[in-house]
């Protein structure tokens, strides 16, 4: 990454010579429970409610000097300020047994064994390119495939190069989908939260990586962009697809509708901007 | 020389990399490559001209992606035909003395096979064929198969070239550096599968480089009984002043692969970045190294599309629970087409511990073929186990192998010419592992050496077809003792001799032995025990049943199967809890206690209840409490009315957590729960009905679908859940399903109710021709649409009738409808 970082600064890029495709393979990211959930249908607000209903005062008050989850002395107040701040629930916040409810507990435990269920399941690969970016007269970034997009021309504005990536989790996530969809829908749509939740978790690993190594060569990062975004249509992704050779090295296959297998799969483009 | 011939004694080597030198003669990403056999002639024969030059005794002609999906059939016969030119113009022009072959190069057809892709298998195999009839037209050596990520696939392939050539054909897989097929398999699956299915040489190539394979190669290796062969990347990519480089070099490549082929490799060769160089210097390591002999390895295997299941070692356990014979409750699911049932009974039994699940669908008024090959895939799309197809019909058996995604057991043949000459084809095309019951035109024989004697001619016969004694197992047959009580001894010296007289595995279906007798599972489970003592390889039997598996796990801790006891010890640990809800062993006794300590009719604590006045069984349903329901509603069932607990528990339960739902107190994951818990609740009711012979409650039907082109089935599978808790009759179509199937169904059943699903913009004129037919042909029919792009507009637009945002207002629509009905 940091040697592709370099030929973007000192524009050493081939223009297609960099078409193979590199590889980028990642351990599990942390696992966001209240984003599973969310992603399940449990607005994070409610998840967060939830979380705090259960204590009085004088019961977190107790908790600010040793945490009942993590027994590590955590200051609670600070964790739930920083839970209400970013809606997303942090370890300390998590249901703990004494404020839980029968069904609050129950739902608790599906995730936990989701999780648990899910872990050796999981893979996260990465494959990506790096294109050089040169626009046309009106403006539009020139790849090698066609669009018109003018969500992604302002998205691109400035940049000299982007980075073309294809990430999975796999195929196991959607053997779990399948295997409970119908024999416990509940537990169907904890998976389908889940295979979300990792594979976004994924994409921000990668995308940090390349934020990490743009700036440290002096090169400033475009937030990813997806196809299927604004006026992206979807009917880009063979190209993309093609472009990291996804199907030969990640197993990403498209269907009639151009939608990928499987289904836990994200594709996106990264403006540099030198 | 002929290529089979040739093999035998020799190491083969394969060209290396086409892509990527390609792209450096100016392939543009997008471009398809086959079109250069036309377009770029010259530079094709260049690049094959150099890997015969360099050693290469097979040279793939460039057809990776020549097929029916990507080119029409005049140009795809243009495309194999010049790339046949090519590859012979190139072996013609080399400089090497070594035998050339050209082999047909077949790649993935790029599409996912259901269940997890849209692409039926057998439109799959019809591509396939189409290309492989072309390359042998062409003139092709043989078919190479590679670049394979999904064991289904694989087997789509391999079929159509098997069924179009008789052709040498070698396969490769193309395994992540987790060691596994994208969609999961592991190298010793696919050998099971693929041998089964007489490929000719199999192993790995791309995705990595030839350190990484290592440990895919060893396992080849250590189960392949055919030749093994690598066709390795050089190495991972990298970048390197803005271009992509492989970071494994020829010298060390080589090196690697000589490694291999000490190990026991016979066929190497390079896959992305590799050059003739590489080949090159793969042949001249291995000048001084004589090939390692091919053996059989001798395993006696059955696979899913994950994993082997090994006979001969530790004792193997065959789930009997999908089999309708005596229960009223799974055979009223099979008259209703209601597999889910079916599903659940299979996935009980992977929870409880077999390894093997027996799939017997037969009744005598239902189409067998074709439920035993629904009922195998769907069971293949939901768990991993391998399953032992089980009937007696070899039309069915026909259908079951043919689709089943690995390499089957084959429930049953036995001594009879007539049986044998239909099942054993079958086997020998699609591979299996063939249970074979000592029994003939005769009957069963009463001695144990008349047993081993039918069991002789059966390995003779099946010999004919090229069926090793190592894909047998023959069930002795247990006979029960209350007939005559020398029957277990005979049947117990017959394992005994055919499993250390003539070597061959053996199984029994063990329940037999006790008919007729009181406390039968002491008679039953003490009898395994004494089998497995004289070499029983595997059981046909009932995993809800504490007896059979504490013999299971107590045997194998006593015969040094199971290191440090741990499988013993998290078993026994377990014993109370173990029996699922819902077996016969927890009626007699064991689901009172649960009952007792959970739900003890308490309703503080749950939210959604909170200040309402609620029964024990309405508590555990809005609550989500599966086992709780389920054994609460056994016991109401001794005392209640089955009716009566629908009407006064089950609904208005339903109803709490439906109004907290649209409310919004409660969320999607809570409603399904308590919907999945009044569904064991349900149940329990029907079985106790169909035991009764009384149908059930049922409201009006209810057909629903996910309509022609889509995929998404989630939130259709949701409304249907919550439907079918509210007792509609529903049924459930599948997705992707064509317009005039829907309509075909609601007037076959003159179906009041009609849901449609879509998820995507691209799909809803689908929906919209659905519901024009449906206004022609059942014009009585209401339709509600529902799905992430519907919005009341939309649906109003395409002319439904209802719009509903989720599961509960389609319930709502749908008591409505049904209310003016009977009002009319």
């Amino acid at each position: 990454m940091k040697e592709l970082m370099n030929s973007i600064k000192e524009d050493r890029l081939a223009v297609t010579d960099s078409i193979t495709p590199l590889h980028a393979e990642y351990e599990a990211p942390d696992v966001n429970k209240g984003e599973i959930l969310r992603y399940a249908g449990i607005p994070a607000s409610v998840v967060r409610a939830r979380n705090t209903s259960g204590f009085d005062d004088a019961y977190l008050k107790t908790l600010s000097e040793k945490c009942a989850k993590c027994g590590k002395g955590c200051n609670m107040s600070a964790a739930f300020e920083e839970a209400e701040r970013t809606g997303i629930p942090n370890h300390c916040t998590e249901i703990t047994d004494e404020s839980a409810s029968e069904e609050e507990k129950a739902l608790d435990k599906m995730l936990d064994d989701a999780i648990e269920m899910a872990s050796d399941k999981l893979t996260y690969r990465v494959s990506y390119c790096c294109v050089k970016i040169e626009f046309d007269e009106d403006g539009y970034p020139i790849f090698p495939f066609e669009q018109h997009s003018d969500d992604l021309k302002k998205n691109l504005k400035g940049c000299s190069a982007a980075i073309i990536f294809a990430a999975t989790i796999g195929s196991g996530i959607d053997m779990l989908i399948r295997r409970f969809e119908r024999t416990s829908p509940a537990k169907g749509l904890i998976f389908q939260g889940m295979g979300a939740e990792r594979v976004e978790a994924l994409c921000d690993k990668f995308n940090d990586d390349v934020v990490k190594a743009a700036k440290e060569a002096g090169l400033t990062v475009h937030p990813r962009y997806s196809p299927g975004y604004g006026d992206l249509p979807i009917d880009v992704q063979p190209y993309v697809l093609g472009l990291v050779d996804a199907q030969r090295r990640l197993g990403i296959t498209l269907n009639g509708s151009y939608l990928m297998s499987p289904s836990k799969s994200v594709t996106a483009i990264i403006g540099i901007e030198r | 020389m002929d290529l089979r011939e040739y093999m035998k004694n020799n190491f083969l080597f394969l060209d290396g990399g086409m892509g990527t030198l390609l792209q450096e003669a100016g392939l543009q990403p997008g471009e398809l490559p086959e079109r250069w056999n036309v377009s770029h002639a010259d530079v094709i024969v260049k690049i094959q001209k150099d890997y015969f030059d360099a050693g290469s005794n097979i040279v793939l002609a460039n057809t990776f992606g020549a097929n029916s999906l990507k080119f029409d059939d005049d140009e795809l016969k243009l495309l194999v035909d010049s790339a046949f030119d090519n590859a012979r113009e190139a072996a013609r022009t080399s400089i090497g003395t070594q035998e050339k072959y050209v082999a047909l190069d077949i790649g993935p057809l790029g599409r996912l096979l259901k269940p997890y892709g849209d692409y039926e298998f057998e439109d799959a195999v019809e591509a396939y064929a189409k290309t492989v009839r072309l390359g042998v037209a062409a003139g092709a050596d043989l078919i190479f198969i590679e670049t394979m990520n999904d064991s289904y696939d694989t087997k789509a392939a391999l079929l159509a070239a098997k069924e179009n050539s008789d052709l040498p054909v070698f396969v490769s897989n193309a395994y992540g550096s987790d060691g596994k097929l994208m969609t999961g398999a592991s190298p010793a699956a696919m050998v099971a599968m693929l041998e089964g299915m007489h490929a000719d040489a199999i192993g790995a190539n791309c995705s990595l480089g030839p350190d990484q394979l290592i440990g895919v190669m060893e396992e080849y290796i250590e189960y392949a009984s055919v030749p093994v062969l690598i066709k390795p990347n050089a190495g991972l990519p990298r970048s390197e002043n803005g271009k992509t480089v492989f970071d494994v070099y020829p010298p060390e490549f080589a090196a690697s692969i000589k490694g291999l082929l000490e190990k026991g490799v016979r066929i190497a060769g390079g896959c992305c970045g590799t050059t003739p160089e590489y080949i090159k210097a793969v042949k001249e390591v291995s000048l001084d190294i004589t090939p390692v002999p091919v053996t059989d390895k001798n395993k006696s295997l059955v696979s899913s599309y994950t994993h082997v299941v090994e006979f001969g070692k530790s004792p193997i356990l065959i789930g009997e629970r999908i089999n309708p014979t005596g229960k009223k409750r799974f055979q009223q699911a099979l008259r209703e087409n209601d597999v889910d049932y079916i599903l659940n009974e299979g996935l009980k039994q992977a929870d409880a511990g077999v390894q093997v699940l027996d799939v017997n669908v037969g009744l005598p008024e239902i189409n067998e073929p074709e439920m035993l090959e629904r009922v195998a895939k769907e069971l293949q799309a939901v768990t991993d186990l391998p399953l032992q197809l089980d009937t007696s019909d070899p039309v069915a058996m026909e259908a079951g192998l043919r689709c089943y995604n690995g390499k089957a057991m084959v429930n049953s043949v036995n001594g009879k010419e007539e049986v044998m000459e239909a099942v054993f084809p079958l086997v020998a095309k699609y591979g299996g592992f063939v249970v074979a019951l000592t029994l003939d035109e005769g009957g069963i024989p009463d001695t144990a050496e008349a047993r081993v004697a039918i069991a002789r001619k059966i390995l003779a016969k099946a010999a004919e077809y090229g069926i090793a004694k190592k894909d047998i197992i023959f069930d002795p047959l247990a006979m029960t003792i209350s007939a005559d009580t020398t029957a277990a001894l005979a049947t117990m010296q017959a394992v005994h001799d055919i499993r250390f007289g003539l070597g061959v595995n053996t199984s029994l279906g063990i329940s037999n032995v006790s008919f007729g007798l009181p406390q039968r599972m002491l008679i039953t489970s003490t009898f395994f025990a004494l089998c497995l003592e004289q070499g029983l390889s595997a059981a046909i039997m009932n995993p809800y049943s504490t007896e059979m598996m504490s013999v299971y796990y107590t045997f194998r801790a006593l015969h040094n199967l199971d290191p440090n006891c741990t499988d013993f010890i998290t078993y026994a640990q377990g014993l109370p809890k173990m029996v699922p809800a819902g077996s016969e062993a927890a009626s007699s006794g064991a689901g009172s206690n649960t009952s007792g300590a959970g739900a003890a009719g308490t309703t503080s604590g749950a939210a959604s209840a909170a200040g309402r006045e609620v029964s024990q069984l309405q508590n555990a349903i809005i609550r989500g409490l599966k086992e709780q329901a389920a054994n609460i509603t056994k016991e109401l069932l001794q005392t209640v009315e089955p009716l009566d607990i629908v009407q006064n528990d089950v609904i208005p339960a339903l109803d709490i957590v439906g109004k907290d739902f649209e409310a919004k107190k409660v969320y999607l994951p809570q409603l399904l729960m308590a919907a999945e818990a009044s569904k064991e609740a349900f149940e329990e009711i029907k079985a106790k009905m169909a035991s009764s012979g009384n149908g059930g409650p049922t409201r009006c039907s209810f057909v629903i679908a996910t309509v022609h082109g889509d995929i998404h089935d989630i939130g259709k599978n949701i409304v249907k859940l919550i439907l079918e808790n509210y007792g509609f009759d529903v049924h459930d179509l599948g997705k992707d399903v064509p317009e005039q199937d829907i309509v075909d169904k609601v007037v076959e059943l003159h179906a009041p109710l009609v849901g449609l699903s879509a998820l995507m913009t691209t799909t809803v004129p689908a929906m919209e021709n659905t519901i024009k037919l449906l206004r022609e042909q059942a014009p009585w029919a209401k339709v509600t649409v529902g799905g992430a792009v519907l919005t009341q507009e939309y649906a109003d637009k395409i002319g439904a009738d209802s719009y509903c945002k989720d599961a509960m207002e389609t319930v709502r629509y749908a008591e409505e409808i049904e209310a003016s009905l009977k009002a009319e």
